[in-house]
């Protein structure tokens, strides 16, 4: 029982920590969180849910150090025209956000909105303490419970434009919880776009609660800082007929911790998820997915490539579950990896669990190096190791980039991705 | 032009030896053919010629006007003007084939010391030299011969071809798998290229490539060796009365 005692102690010195936002509209939910936290405790190695990636860094009191990188690339989404709200070290900056008004949706911040009528008593927890069953997600709700900000979105038709949430990571030891809430209306539509580092420990996590016949679009970049973590969550539940679409691209970074928790809960909605991470020694990336169909006719596809050399290690734990009754159930699943040495590591838990008779699932995971007889076929025309091995290393990626609707931005995500393996040659 | 002497080949990892002394000079504005039985080193020589790994080079040397070949990596055999059409061109999913040509023809000019040929010349002279093949636009977008049969894939050689410009062209059995139009088209592109300064080294298990494209010199490969070499005549020869009298007479 030390190991119990152990987990009892990291926990309560994490909340020991922390101090509760004062009392809104959002205390009763963080109370429960906290009392979900204290009952699962923190994550630790011997956890089934953590055998591939260690959380440590994750669960001790202070955020290890990261410096912020100077980016000299020019401002991810620079060239669509969006409504930015920014966080540095995930504090609120006004002067560098946008007017948060918009037509078809309002935007507040969660340390501002302190209504006792708010809309987002019905979302802010509800999804992370739905998303605790069958697989504990303690980070999550530590999130809950202490959270310091973030955005909250009820969008009510069609904005004429994407919102943009900028996290811009200045110091060294930052240490950020923000939690965000989205709210779509039956036939709503939105563009979420997200980048940036954030901080030197980041956890957030985005609950996206989607009605009937809405869609949500997802586009997010981890930035390019090379030592800091993230524990990042998304939970979304969709209503009939509506559309839940999420691209996560990582370049660099100690630790990430990407978990997507989906339920399909109306008749033919569908959920894709996907991500493009690119790592280069010290880097450890997990993508952990679960996705429950529990309606008829959905359709869920989870697309993960990663790219990893010099000691680069990637995880991809992915479920789906189909539920007794989610008849005509489409589920794809493929996570690849490419390793670009012999130093790199690839390891993949997939998994189905599937409870209906009439539903088609499929799911393949590979790992591999550079198929040689491509490279020669490049190279015999004049392009360069290099080059070729670029080329394909883009064509790679490019099932899972191609999950993004918007050809510009998939254009300049692959322009970034191509970016980060030139500075990597040799 | 081409300069192969003495040229032997083993596999890299087996004890096997392949090439077996290749003696075959092609000279400029010349085309030579090479026949020969099933698994007598004609691919080899291709691969082992334009640098793909896996085989190890035991002796002889192979020239390209005054530059050694074999110590070069292959994009630099490339750039010096050398050029394969596979006998099994490889499919490459993701990479688009306009994407291929373009970063292949701006490669070999950025090797030589050229200006890169821009956006819209590069897709002008793509267009009007895929359509001399026959090869649509759609084609062109799909990645690199993912999806094409066996005679695009083969067509889209040539076009890779006509696009570098390459001082000496091999060919590796591009007429297999073609129909007797595709043929045509496959050796009108290569007529087309036929100049004062270009060497062509044609590999082929059949005569009527070569009533299209008329060699100059007929080579007779067999068991890792060149064993006989002659005018045209000679693939007449093959076709009529298969291998085994010329083999018979050299042994
Ligand atoms: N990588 C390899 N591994 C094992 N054997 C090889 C390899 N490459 C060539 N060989 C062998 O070397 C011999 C010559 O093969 P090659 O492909 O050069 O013949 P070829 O003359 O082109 O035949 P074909 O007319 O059938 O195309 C064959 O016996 C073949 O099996
Ligand atoms: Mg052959």
């Amino acid at each position: 029982m030390a190991d119990a005692a152990l987990k009892t102690d990291t926990t309560e010195a994490m909340i020991a920590s922390l101090s509760m936002p004062t009392a809104t509209w959002a205390q009763p939910a963080r109370e429960d969180a906290l009392t979900r936290l204290r009952s699962m405790g923190l994550p630790e190695r011997r956890d089934e849910y953590w055998k591939f990636t260690r959380p440590d860094t994750l669960t001790q009191v202070a955020a290890p150090k990261a410096t912020a990188l100077a980016d000299d690339d020019a401002p991810m989404f620079d060239g669509v025209d969006r409504l930015r709200i920014v966080f540095v070290d995930g504090v609120f900056d006004a002067e560098a956000s946008d007017d948060l008004r918009l037509e078809g949706i309002t935007i507040e911040r969660l340390a501002a909105a302190d209504s006792d009528l708010h809309w987002a008593k019905g979302v802010y927890g509800v999804l992370e303490a739905n998303g605790q069953t069958p697989v504990a997600r303690p980070l999550a709700a530590l999130n809950t419970a202490f959270a310091t900000d973030g955005v909250l979105i009820h969008v009510t038709g069609k904005p004429s434009k994407p919102v943009n949430v900028i996290y811009i990571h200045k110091s060294d030891t930052s240490d950020v919880i923000l939690h965000s809430c989205i709210k779509m209306d039956a036939g709503a539509e939105m563009t979420l776009l997200e980048n940036g580092a954030a901080a030197a420990r980041f956890n957030h996590v985005l609950e996206v609660e989607i009605a009937d016949g809405a869609s949500f679009h997802h586009i997010r970049s981890q930035g390019r800082d090379h030592e800091r973590r993230a524990a990042t969550h998304i939970f979304t539940r969709l209503g009939a007929e509506s559309a839940f679409r999420s691209f996560t691209m990582t370049m660099n970074g100690q630790l990430t911790r990407n978990d997507c928790v989906i339920e399909l809960t109306g008749d033919d909605a569908i959920a894709h998820v996907a991500g493009a991470c690119v790592g280069d020694g010290d880097f450890h990336h997990d993508d952990t997915i679960f996705i429950t169909h529990d309606a008829v006719n959905c359709n869920s596809r989870q697309v993960f490539k990663k790219v990893l050399r010099n000691g680069a290690v990637g995880v991809f734990q992915g479920k789906i579950l189909v539920k007794a009754g989610a008849q005509k159930t489409d589920g794809y699943q493929i996570s690849q990896s490419l390793l670009l040495d012999g130093d790199s590591q690839f390891l993949a838990k997939p998994e189905l669990e599937i409870y209906a008779d009439d539903v088609a699932c499929s799911h393949g995971s590979t790992s591999g190096a550079i198929d040689e007889d491509a490279l020669f076929y490049l190279r015999s025309r004049g392009v360069s190791e290099v080059e070729a091995t670029n080329l394909l290393t883009l064509a790679f990626l490019a099932e899972a980039v191609d999950e993004i609707a918007h050809e510009d931005l998939r254009e300049d995500m692959t322009a970034r991705l191509g970016a980060w393996l030139t500075r990597r040659r040799g | 032009m081409l300069s192969i002497k003495n040229l032997q080949v083993k596999l890299e990892d087996e004890d096997k030896q392949i090439l077996k002394g290749v003696d075959l000079e092609v000279e400029a504005g010349k085309v030579h053919a090479i026949m020969g039985p099933n698994g007598s080193g004609k691919s080899t020589l291709s691969y082992v010629l334009s640098g793909k790994g896996g085989y190890e080079v035991t002796g002889g040397s192979a020239t390209l006007g005054d530059i050694d070949l074999l110590d070069m990596e292959p994009e630099e055999r490339a750039a010096a003007g050398l050029f394969l059409a596979f006998q099994y061109p490889v499919e490459i999913p993701g990479v688009g084939n306009m994407t291929f040509l373009r970063t292949a023809v701006n490669a070999q000019r950025k090797a030589r010391g050229e200006e890169e040929m821009s956006a819209a010349e590069f897709l002008k002279v793509v267009r009007a030299k895929a359509k001399d093949l026959k090869i649509d636009a759609e084609m062109l977008k799909r990645p690199v011969n993912m999806g094409f049969s066996g005679g695009e894939k083969k067509r889209n050689e040539i076009l890779q071809m006509a696009m570098l410009e390459p001082k000496m062209c091999i060919l590796d059995e591009t007429d297999s798998g073609l129909d007797v139009d595709a043929m045509k088209l496959v050796a009108e592109g290569v007529n087309a290229l036929r100049t004062e300064g270009r060497g062509f080294l044609v590999i082929t298990h059949y005569q009527r490539l070569l009533d299209h494209i008329k060699p100059d010199v007929v080579h007779i490969m067999a068991n890792g060796r060149i064993v006989k070499t002659g005018g045209p005549e000679l693939a007449l020869e093959v076709e009529n009365n298969g291998y085994a009298d010329i083999l018979a007479e050299v042994a």
